[in-house]
């Protein structure tokens, strides 16, 4: 869908980015992450040409992004940054029309398109009315996000969109990322510094330094064979098993052959890494699991996260 | 609270008429207990009663006292409608009443009461701006009534109807005239610096430089140079330009009106958040539409706010322009200054201060109601 073939860019002399050759696939959540200053946010930002490139070529859906009138391609193209940028004079339902309104959608389209959109979001009708400064700050981003995805962008490009929001915002925003990227299968990129949040979203991982891509994968790869030492330091040598278990959910490691047992049954959508942390907690080696609804139907073993994550990756 | 409760006491003791048998005589002070020996109480009782109130915590005591202070002041608008007939039917058909200190103090006071009472009522500016503007529904309606016509201010404007008329006209003619094209200018100017930032500098440099100069030396300075210009090319002067009068009136308020347009134009432009641009432009959104929709909606209030500082502004100061000629209620003040006929320089000032405070109110309205929606 995007695709830099050596671009570079250069600010009053100094390289941003150089020589970059990235492919973004169709439907793939592509995350970019990097320390303040690898270029990642340029990188991003000249997809929709916010920042122009000075060299190479980037195509978004096989054409040059140059030969597009700029303003289409905007268009074409959902846009949400950390601090939102709601337009604080216009309604949330306003806000949301924004560029229905540029395309000139017809009234009642709009109205339906912003119902939709608010119940992707989670957001309560009631909000429709409300100005941006009398929601809260997840409210805001739900409707940041709900604004970007108002004209079915081809592409959805997010600069570090929950940098700002308290950690059980931000957590709630991630899943409901990995949701909306699962029932639209749009093309997502998204920029981050945390790294937790990149490996969660993540299913094409781009580690960027010094305007260059250190390294690119799956996040099991980046964790499993990193490329040199900054990638491992990176990802934290000591958080590395931590951070290799929230790669995967309970239900991956349940066994179900197993009488059931009493106690507080683990949700199978949680990661191991919850998991993990509910075993130290309840000083107990084997605990209850069961589904998302509730019913219990196996059970999830410490010694089993031990043996067979690192293993596994290994033979694989 | 206290303070002013205080003061109206003392009020109720300085004279409340003045009374002279013609306009040239200076008159002799009239207190309240002279003229209504019986009612004189009341102005012990209402200075208690917003006491008493002031004590009372909560909402209804407030209500109760906007309504006594309102009460209060419009009983003080037809005491001296009342006094004024009453004394005219005494005296001779030349007799002229006016106000006296007394009743000024009190009518500052009873204002000042009534516009604590809302502040502490709402919050909301539109809800005030409505409680500020019933108080004068009453005063007005006996203004046309006729109920007032006795007091010698009134009297004087009977005298010289054609005259203040003309005045009013000339002063509202000067301050749009004024307006209109200052904002053009300073909107230009404004958005050409704020491009720019680098003009900023030298931009704010020479307005400030022309708002330090007196208004009466620029009004002045502008004279010798109109009339020869308007002595070399003839046609100026067809159109109407001279070198007294309206010209050079117009063009030194315009000049003054200039540094708080163009401050309030960058200022305004300045704090639209630099994110929401980012986003408008991410959108896809073109520059006009950004500028429209964005940009400008989101400046106006301060906008707003600095055209309101300069409207004030240039009511007042068309007052001094009658200097060079310009007319407006400028002419009947200097008028009454140089007969030494008070109720002359009242006819002008008053109406200028009513000017002024409509002039802000209504701005103050629309800024009002603009925040009701923004943030």
């Amino acid at each position: 869908m995007i695709e830099f073939r050596h671009v570079s860019k250069i600010f009053a002399g100094v390289p941003a980015v150089s020589d970059l050759n990235l492919e973004c696939k169709t439907g793939a959540f592509s995350v970019l992450i990097g320390t303040s200053g690898s270029g990642k946010s340029t990188t991003l930002k000249m997809i929709n040409r916010l920042v122009e490139h000075d060299e190479g070529t980037i195509l978004f859906a096989g054409e040059e992004i140059r030969s597009l009138p700029v303003l289409e391609l905007r268009r074409r193209m959902g846009y949400a940054i950390q601090s939102i940028g709601l337009f604080p004079h216009w309604t949330v339902a306003q806000n949301i029309a924004t560029v229905l309104q540029l395309q000139k959608w017809s009234k009642a389209k709009i109205t339906a398109r912003i119902d939709e959109l608010m119940a992707l979001l989670g957001l309560d009708p009631a909000l429709r009315d409300r100005y941006p400064h009398q929601l809260s700050g997840g409210q805001q981003q739900r409707v940041g996000v709900a604004r970007a995805l108002a004209a079915d962008p081809e592409v959805l490009l997010m600069d570090e969109p929950f940098g700002a929001l308290d950690p059980v915002t931000r957590g709630a925003l991630q899943q409901e990322m990995i949701r909306i990227h699962r029932l639209l299968g749009r093309t997502i990129v998204l920029v981050t510094h945390d790294i937790d949040e990149a490996l969660q979203l993540a299913d094409h991982l781009v580690l960027m330094d010094n305007g260059a891509i250190v390294q690119q994968g799956t996040p099991l790869e980046m964790l499993t064979r990193p490329a040199n030492d900054f990638v491992k330091d990176f990802f934290g040598r000591s958080e590395l098993g931590v951070r290799l278990l929230s790669l995967h959910q309970v239900k991956a490691w349940v066994r179900t052959n197993e009488k059931p047992l009493p106690g507080e049954p683990l949700s199978e959508e949680l990661t191991l890494r919850e998991a993990l942390s509910a075993f130290v907690a309840r000083q107990s080696d084997v605990l209850p699991v069961a589904t998302a609804d509730g019913v219990p139907y196996g059970t999830l073993h410490f010694s089993d996260l031990l043996t067979t994550e690192i293993a596994r990756e290994r033979h694989s | 609270m206290l303070l002013l409760v205080i003061l109206a006491l003392a009020a109720t003791a300085l004279p409340f008429v003045n009374y002279a048998p013609n306009r040239l005589v200076s008159g002799e002070s009239r207190a309240l207990w002279q003229l209504w020996p019986n009612q004189a109480l009341i102005g012990l009782i209402v200075p208690a009663g917003l006491l008493l109130l002031s004590f009372l915590p909560r909402r209804a005591p407030l209500i109760a006292t906007l309504m006594v202070a309102q009460g209060a002041f419009w009983l003080l608008i037809w005491c001296a409608g009342r006094a004024a007939t009453d004394l005219a039917q005494t005296g001779s058909q030349l007799a002229r009443t006016s106000p006296g200190s007394g009743w000024w103090l009190w009518l500052a006071l009873s204002l000042l009461a009534c516009s604590e009472a809302i502040r502490r009522l709402t919050p909301d500016p539109v809800w005030r701006w409505v409680l500020h503007a019933q108080i004068w529904w009453l005063p007005v309606v006996l203004l046309l009534n006729g109920q007032l016509d006795s007091l010698s201010l009134l009297k004087e404007y009977g005298n010289r109807q054609d005259v203040f008329d003309d005045a009013l006209g000339r002063h509202l003619l000067l301050l749009f005239s004024t307006l209109i094209p200052s904002l053009m200018i300073g909107l230009l100017i404004g958005l050409w610096c704020y491009r720019h930032p680098a003009r900023q500098g030298p931009v704010f440099a020479v307005l400030n430089v022309i708002q330090t100069v007196p208004s009466v030396a620029l009004f002045g300075l502008l004279i010798a140079p109109l009339a020869g210009l308007v002595s070399s090319f003839p046609w100026l002067g067809a159109l109407g330009v001279a070198g007294t009068g309206m010209t050079p009136a117009l063009i030194a308020l315009i000049l003054y009106a200039l540094l708080p347009l163009v401050r309030g134009v960058v200022a305004g432009l300045n704090q639209v958040p630099a994110d929401v641009l980012e986003s408008a432009k991410g959108m896809g959104m073109s520059a006009s539409q950004r500028f429209w929709q964005v940009r400008f909606p989101l400046a106006l209030p301060i906008l707003l706010r600095s055209i309101r500082v300069v409207a004030v502004q240039t009511v007042g100061m068309a007052v001094i322009a009658a200097l060079i000629g310009a007319g407006g209620f400028g002419a009947l003040v200097f008028q009454g200054l140089l007969s030494s006929a008070l109720d002359l320089v009242l006819l002008g000032v008053i109406p200028v201060i009513a000017l002024a405070v409509v002039v802000d109110a209504l701005f103050a309205l629309g800024i009002a109601l603009l925040e009701v929606k923004g943030p």
